[in-house]
């Protein structure tokens, strides 16, 4: 049963072959087996049976949604009203969300059921899992190594089937970065795709949730449920939402794969490379044309990103100061200490990095030196791939430059971690959609992940090619040992 | 030595909208604490702005009113300071820019006109408010108000003395209720003020080390706080020191500022572009559908009333001080066809004298317009004398009712009867022989005595025109 994809769920659930009921206690007992992973934060059994229970009467009535039914794990930064939601973070231990996401509320309205909410890096800052305050993930491909982040939580989970597809969020690699990390299919859509009311903000320009699933086709179909313009979100874009289903069969024969020269250099591990090499093979096989393409400002991607995503953040996060909501320090003497206090004590390392290194970027007589400099790097990055896509349809490279680390390894040296994220984050600050799939193992057994960038609002076009991958592979459909 | 002031003002104007700048939430004044806050005022995590559009109408309302640049296209940019009343951590406001560039507004200081200008005005939302009363060393917080359109107005630093600046703000004041983007209450807090105070030698073209000076909510207390700070100022440099950059505070109850933060201690507000809102983008259509709106403006409407009416600067000043009043005199000259001066003293004198005693505007009046069109016509057909009109307007001011209730039921009837008069005038003669004859030898002077003995008989109902006429004829010898 854990090893349906949500095509087949779906199917199954409509033909009574199973009831929601069944399926999400089926899930909820393979997640108590698997607490060693520490993908979930918090469950809520009741609540999730009580959504099943709604689920399985509209099924019965036989007017349900596609998806009606079938479970889902929540990144613990959506609002989900009734849940606790702490994004990761003891600033947010014990704050309950009055409301939801609209994510939530369009999953709600399509009947699916919330399993729990997945484990993440604090506030979504960090490539490993390491910063949550509820401890690391373990990847169930090998669990002295990382799950990546900061969907951590979310990609071990339907690595491991404890859920059949979960959401997360990308504001620099972290739904793709994961995703290869664990062998999954994840989505990050473009900017403005998904609507960013209720997912708590770690840097408003750059963030965007997405799918990740175990296929392109079940990535697609969720898709469907969450993508569209939000009145809420004033960054959401009013633009028609096609069926991300209807294209995945086109034939990608003439599609033309660009493959960036400054992706396949120095810091790509060479069996990353080769797994990589073998795939852009199978594509030639599929009848695509492989072009060569430049984006000549990679390599400042990197600086660019650790200047904009802190700035933002050091302002998005001044709102958790212990007035209103969440974790309050104990003793404090006045205002101030309070603040000091509360903050001292509520975020993680990472976190208060972040919030300094963003707070100095965005002071008087630094402003323009980085921050204003940083907005011009990011137009140039932009303009590399408007460039790119002039010559070809979708872009292919690796997601990440190595396979899964160990536990730790990167966790003392922050310019270690950053650099993960090396070719994802030009993605995010281009505001392009961009995928991860499985395309293969490296000597270990640990998963590769093929990244595909799309053009800005490509996102069929970008399914489309990652499912007739898919359809000539088979990495997708390999599952860590013990989780069979 | 002389020394010159140097005087620039920030109003804040809550802009009436029904919701706020960037939830939905009422900003009605005055509910229960905390029960117009949604989960965007109280900055729960994920919650996100949407631009109430309301606002940007409002602001090229005023910018069109102003004269001003209408900035098509403008951007929100977060203020990040920490505060309890501040939910975010941070101010959505315009920095770079705003909403509407420079215009400028004529004061009228004296008899004289000087033109002011203004150096931008731009959108931001308010905070809530912290009471530190009330809760025995502790504070409470009220976000009611939090998120409520602003629109801070600057000025140059046009401004010389005091009575400048509280000309200007009166001005700014009359403006922003005429146009209706404001309901110019102060002791709300809808029209508050910040003053920047520098003073240099007469004749130097630098400017001198400003204070700001915050938290001076009445035309009264801009005045005192402002003639304060210019004093002060004064003595420091005559003492031989130095002015500091500094942010004061007034207090009315010292009649004094003091100091609040210096320089040194000035807050880095961390501006930078709001990546939660896109740029303000104001097109043709809305801006001219905003123009097509305008109405009269006061300073136009003043000009007219002199022109088209032929009164004064004083009367055309207070009969264009509101829309209503204005619209209050129009009206009573259209429905009682009355000469407008006459008009116009009714209402800028006489009406006003009780506006005034009674500490109420024109719209909180007893005598409505018709009501005092009403008596106008009583005065123009001479049922009534101006002397009898005062105490009907009086009565009616009372609530007595309207012209014609009150003359009938007072009797207040002119008398034009000639015989009547004739007979009392007899009767009057008949008394004061003396008087007679002295008048009669050359003292003409007693011919106000019997006028008056006459009015007295009448109690003051018989038509003072015919009572001089008739008097004249009986008096001769």
């Amino acid at each position: 049963m854990h090893r349906k994809t949500l095509a087949e769920l779906s199917a199954a659930l409509h033909k009574k072959d199973i009831s929601s009921i069944e399926l999400t206690q089926y899930f909820l007992a393979r997640i108590g087996r698997h607490k060693a992973l520490n993908a979930f934060v918090t469950l809520e059994p009741e609540k999730s049976l009580a959504q099943a229970k709604a689920a399985d009467a509209l099924l019965a009535k036989g007017q349900a949604p596609a998806l009606a039914g079938v479970p889902l794990a929540q990144k613990d930064i959506f609002c989900a009203d009734g849940w606790r939601t702490t994004c990761g973070s003891k600033i947010l231990s014990n704050f309950v969300a009055p409301y939801d996401a609209t994510v939530i509320r369009k999953f709600n309205d399509a009947g699916m059921v919330c399993l729990g909410k997945t484990n993440m890096d604090e506030f979504a800052m960090g490539s490993s899992n390491e910063t949550s305050f509820y401890g690391p993930v373990r990847n169930p491909w090998n669990t002295e190594t990382v799950p990546g982040g900061s969907s951590g939580g979310s990609a071990a989970a339907v690595a491991a089937r404890l859920a059949p597809a979960a959401t997360g969020t990308d504001t620099g690699g972290s739904i793709r970065q994961p995703a290869a990390l664990t062998n999954l299919t994840g989505l990050k859509p473009s900017y403005g795709r998904v609507s960013r009311y209720g997912m708590i903000a770690f840097a408003s320009s750059l963030d965007q949730g997405g799918p990740m699933a175990q296929t392109a086709e079940d990535a697609a179909l969720l898709l469907n449920v969450m993508a569209g313009f939000d009145p809420r979100d004033s960054t959401s874009v009013e633009a028609p939402v096609p069926d991300y289903t209807a294209a995945l069969k086109h034939s990608i024969k003439g599609v033309r794969i660009g493959l960036p020269k400054e992706y396949f250099g120095e810091g790509l591990s060479p069996e990353v490379a080769q797994v990589i090499e073998a795939a852009v093979g199978e594509y030639k096989k599929l009848g695509a044309e492989i072009v060569e393409v430049s984006l000549p400002n990679s390599q400042l991607a990197i600086p660019c990103y650790y200047v904009l995503a802190p700035a933002e953040a050091s302002s998005n996060l001044a709102r958790f100061d212990g007035a209103r909501y969440g974790y309050r320090a104990p003793e404090y003497s006045d205002l101030i200490d309070m603040y000091k206090k509360t903050r001292a004590q509520g975020f993680g390392s990472e976190v208060k990095r972040r919030i300094m290194i963003g707070t100095y970027a965005l002071s008087a007589g630094y402003y323009d030196a980085y921050y204003l400099k940083a907005q011009k790097l990011r137009r140039l990055i932009a303009e590399d791939f408007r460039q790119a896509f002039e010559t070809c349809d979708v872009i292919l490279g690796p997601t990440s430059p190595t396979t899964a680390f160990k536990l730790g390894e990167k966790s003392d040296d922050p310019v270690a971690m950053y650099l993960s994220d090396i070719y994802t984050i030009s993605v995010n600050l281009a505001g392009l959609p961009g995928m991860s799939i499985p395309a293969g193992f490296d000597g270990k057994g640990l998963p590769v992940g093929l990244q595909l960038i799309g053009q800005y609002f490509g996102e069929e076009r970008l399914l489309n090619v990652a499912h007739q991958y898919q359809q000539a592979t088979d990495w997708h459909k390999r599952i860590p040992k013990g989780f069979e | 030595m002389e020394w010159e002031a140097v005087i620039g003002l920030e109003v804040h104007t809550q802009l009436m909208t029904k919701s706020k700048a960037f939830s939905g939430a009422a900003t009605q004044y005055g509910a229960a604490p905390n029960t117009q806050a949604c989960a965007v005022d109280i900055a729960l995590p994920g919650v996100l702005p949407v631009f109430n559009k309301e606002a940007a109408r409002l602001a090229v309302k005023f910018g069109l009113a102003i004269g001003a640049q209408v900035n098509r296209h403008s951007v929100f940019a977060r203020k990040n300071y920490f505060y309890p009343d501040l939910p975010k951590g941070y101010q959505i406001s315009q920095y770079e820019l705003p909403v509407v560039a420079k215009g400028q507004l004529t004061i009228d200081v004296d008899g004289q006109e000087k033109v002011i200008g203004i150096t931008r005005a731009h959108l931001e939302e308010d905070a809530g408010k912290s009471l530190h009363e009330d809760f025995r060393g502790m504070t409470g917080i009220d976000l009611n108000r939090a998120g409520t359109p602003l629109l801070e107005i600057v000025s140059e630093p046009d401004l010389r003395s005091s009575k400048e600046a509280v000309a200007y703000l009166k001005k700014l004041h009359q403006l922003v209720v005429w146009l209706g983007i404001c309901d110019g209450n102060m002791q709300e807090g809808s029209f508050r003020c910040d003053a920047n105070v520098s003073v240099r030698k007469k004749g130097e073209t630098k400017f001198g080390t400003r204070a700001e000076i915050k938290n001076v909510n009445s035309f009264r207390f801009v005045e005192k706080a402002i003639d304060y700070e210019i004093e002060r100022q004064i003595d420091v440099l005559e003492g031989g020191g130095t002015v500091v950059q500094e942010t004061r505070l007034y207090d009315s109850d010292k009649d004094q500022t003091r100091s609040m933060r210096s320089k040194e201690e000035a807050m880095d507000y961390r501006y930078f572009p709001d990546p939660d809102l896109p740029p303000l983008v104001l097109d043709d259509a809305l801006i001219e559908g905003v123009r097509a709106t305008l109405i009269e403006l006061p300073d136009a409407m003043r000009a007219r009333f002199m022109s088209q009416y032929g009164l004064n600067k004083y009367d055309a000043g207070v009969l264009t001080a509101t829309r209503e009043m204005a619209g209050y005199y129009e009206a009573v000259v259209r429905e009682s066809k009355a000469d407008p001066k006459i008009a116009a003293n009714w209402i800028a004198v006489e009406l006003s004298g009780f506006l005034n005693r009674d500490n109420k505007d024109i719209t909180q009046s007893t005598v409505t317009a018709p009501m005092m069109a009403g008596l106008l016509k009583r005065l123009a057909d001479n049922t009534i004398s101006g002397k009898i009109a005062k105490e009907v307007l009086e009565a009616m001011w009372a609530g007595e009712g309207d012209a014609d209730a009150v003359i009938e039921k007072k009797g207040l009837k002119q008398i034009t009867d000639t015989g009547a008069i004739e007979k009392v005038i007899d009767e009057v003669i008949a008394k004061n022989p003396k008087q007679l004859e002295q008048y009669r030898a050359g003292k003409e002077t007693l011919f106000g005595f019997f006028v008056g003995q006459v009015m007295k008989a009448t109690q003051g109902k018989a038509n003072p025109a015919q009572v001089n006429e008739l008097l004249k004829k009986k008096l001769a010898p």
